[in-house]
């Protein structure tokens, strides 16, 4: 089980508290009618699913409630940084 | 050197010291005519399939540890067809069939065991799903029947169907034809069948690059033991499959989970099926040498770690100890994961890329063993003619830009 840093409430809390809520900085297409299919397939399906850093966003269900950003290594399980969402990856 | 009663006779005699090795560990020629990336049971059936029935011979496998190390040899090798859509009912009823008589067409016992598959449902919502999965398979002349509490405690003894638990069994769903196969013989029983055609299996060998020509197509492979050159390759990865393609710039989608499983110490013959429960992450079912085989679910994050977390196996044991109570004293011997790919439908990515001459065939997930035979021979017919064999057509990579999605993932939930 992940001890994961909530940048919130300034704690290590554990995984069993959060739920995971996929790959971070996705941006949905601006326009969206003028986007097309290929667009959306992209915003909605493809993922970077790296073999090392992922930028991952968690959702402090049990605890503040807030949705957070958390860079973690995919190999190790180790996570190297959270912060808030609109904050820059670090 | 084929297997047969004779030698099994003489070899006995003998002490088992007179058999030879059963494939050939190749080293890799500068060029071959197709390539395929990974010797997992779905690579090693696709080679075989090419070389067996596609009149190719200039085949290599090229494999980054020993083939058959990946999620082959960590599945808890369930093997059933009872999908709800068609495109899938047709895919893994194609290889249900060919399980039926692979051992004999491989010369190899790969100990395929229809020994029925049961699928439990515990909720309302569970019965509605069974019911509908029932009535569709049977539409599309697939077996599957519903049983009450009662019936599947007399398909699987050991079940508790007290009302008293947690998630009391409601139902069940029973494909009789569904059973499990044995997974390092499937691998190792294709292996050698595409060794014996001509097939070049390259192991410790990891593939580093896909390289393209000027135009764009497939040029061959980069790899730790230099480049090999391919007009056709085929990337079959299972969990590093978005690795792979990143290398070719094709971003997937897909995402990559630790899936785990264990077993136990070994005991006499307690239980006769496999049972499943999709809303308690269990599924078991006990091995020729007396251990009980438990898959658990996937952790909530994904990761490449082969590992998964402890909290996500000893949910499934609790699961297990109330529906199967005379196994709670069980002791556990050993746990692992495999890395899986999963799409968001669920459904696996069979065909070409938008790099000309690169395939992939990925995204089998939480339940792709059972569909190894079907999915290599499919996959073959695709590579070979360079279009999709009909039964592979609706699994494109395409699908998720025009939205003809094959959507299993409501219809399963998690494991299959
Ligand atoms: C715990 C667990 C339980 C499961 N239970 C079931 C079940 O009961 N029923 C079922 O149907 N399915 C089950 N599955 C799913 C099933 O195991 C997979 O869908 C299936 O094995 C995938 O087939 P494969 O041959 O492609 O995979 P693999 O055997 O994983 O083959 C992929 C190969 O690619 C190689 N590779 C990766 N990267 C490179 C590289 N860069 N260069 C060269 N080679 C590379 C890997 O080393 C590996 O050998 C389970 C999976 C797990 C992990
Ligand atoms: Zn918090």
């Amino acid at each position: 089980m992940l001890l994961i840093p909530c940048p919130f409430c300034a704690m290590d809390r554990p995984e069993a508290e959060f739920r995971h809520a996929g790959e971070a900085h996705l941006t949905r297409p601006p326009d969206p009618a003028a986007a097309d299919d290929a667009a959306w397939a992209d915003f909605l399906y493809h993922r970077a699913n790296p073999r090392g850093v992922i930028a991952e966003r968690w959702r402090h269900v049990h605890g503040c409630g807030r949705f957070i950003n958390v860079l973690r290594d995919t190999v190790s399980d180790r996570i190297l940084a959270s912060y808030r969402p609109g904050e820059k990856r670090p | 050197m084929r297997f047969s009663l004779l030698s099994l006779l003489r070899e006995s005699l003998r002490g088992h010291r007179g058999w030879p090795a059963q494939w050939r560990d190749a080293s890799p020629k500068p060029a071959y005519d197709v390539v395929i990336v990974g010797a997992g049971g779905h690579g090693l059936a696709t080679a075989y399939y090419l070389a067996a029935e596609c009149g190719l011979r200039n085949i290599a496998v090229v494999e980054k540890g020993w083939l058959g190390g990946g999620n082959t040899a960590r599945n808890t090798t369930v093997i059933r067809s009872n999908y709800l859509w068609e495109e899938s009912e047709a895919i893994y009823e194609h290889s249900m069939k060919l399980w039926q008589d692979l051992s004999h067409a491989l010369n190899y016992n790969v100990m395929y065991s229809p020994r029925g598959v049961m699928m439990l449902a515990h909720t309302v919502h569970d019965m509605q799903v069974i019911r509908r999965h029932v009535h569709a398979n049977r539409l599309a002349g697939i077996d599957n029947e519903l049983l009450s509490p009662r019936e599947a405690q007399a398909f699987c003894p050991i079940l508790n169907i007290g009302r008293d638990i947690r998630y009391p069994v409601l139902g069940a769903a029973l494909q009789r034809r569904g059973g499990t196969a044995r997974h390092d013989a499937v691998a190792w029983g294709y292996a050698r069948a595409a060794s014996a055609l001509g097939v070049d299996i390259i192991q410790n060998c990891p593939v580093t690059g896909l390289r393209r020509q000027q135009d764009g197509a497939i040029a061959g492979v980069e790899t730790a033991r230099g480049f090999i050159a391919a007009p056709k390759i085929g990337v079959v990865a299972a969990g590093h499959s978005s690795v792979l393609m990143a290398m070719a710039g094709v971003r997937m989608p897909l995402e990559s989970f630790p899936l785990q499983a264990l077993v136990s110490e070994p005991v006499k013959s307690v239980m006769p099926c496999v049972v499943m429960s999709n809303t308690i992450h269990a599924y078991m079912s006990q091995s020729d040498k007396g251990e009980l085989v438990i898959g658990a679910g996937t952790d909530a994050y994904p990761s490449y770690s082969q590992a998964g977390g402890l909290h996500i196996a000893s949910d499934t044991l609790e699961a297990v100890c109330e529906l199967f109570p005379t196994l709670r004293r069980l002791r556990m011997m050993r746990s692992w994961g495999g890395i899986v790919d999963v799409t968001p439908d669920r459904s696996p990515i069979i065909g070409r890329t938008p790099v000309p001459g690169l395939f992939v065939n990925c995204g089998w997930g939480t339940g792709g063993f059972k569909a190894t035979p079907g999915s290599g021979h499919v996959f073959a017919h695709t590579i070979a003619k360079g279009e999709p064999h009909p039964i592979a057509a609706p699994f494109t990579l395409d699908r998720f830009r025009t939205g003809r999605l094959i959507d299993e993932a409501a219809a399963a939930a998690v494991a299959h």
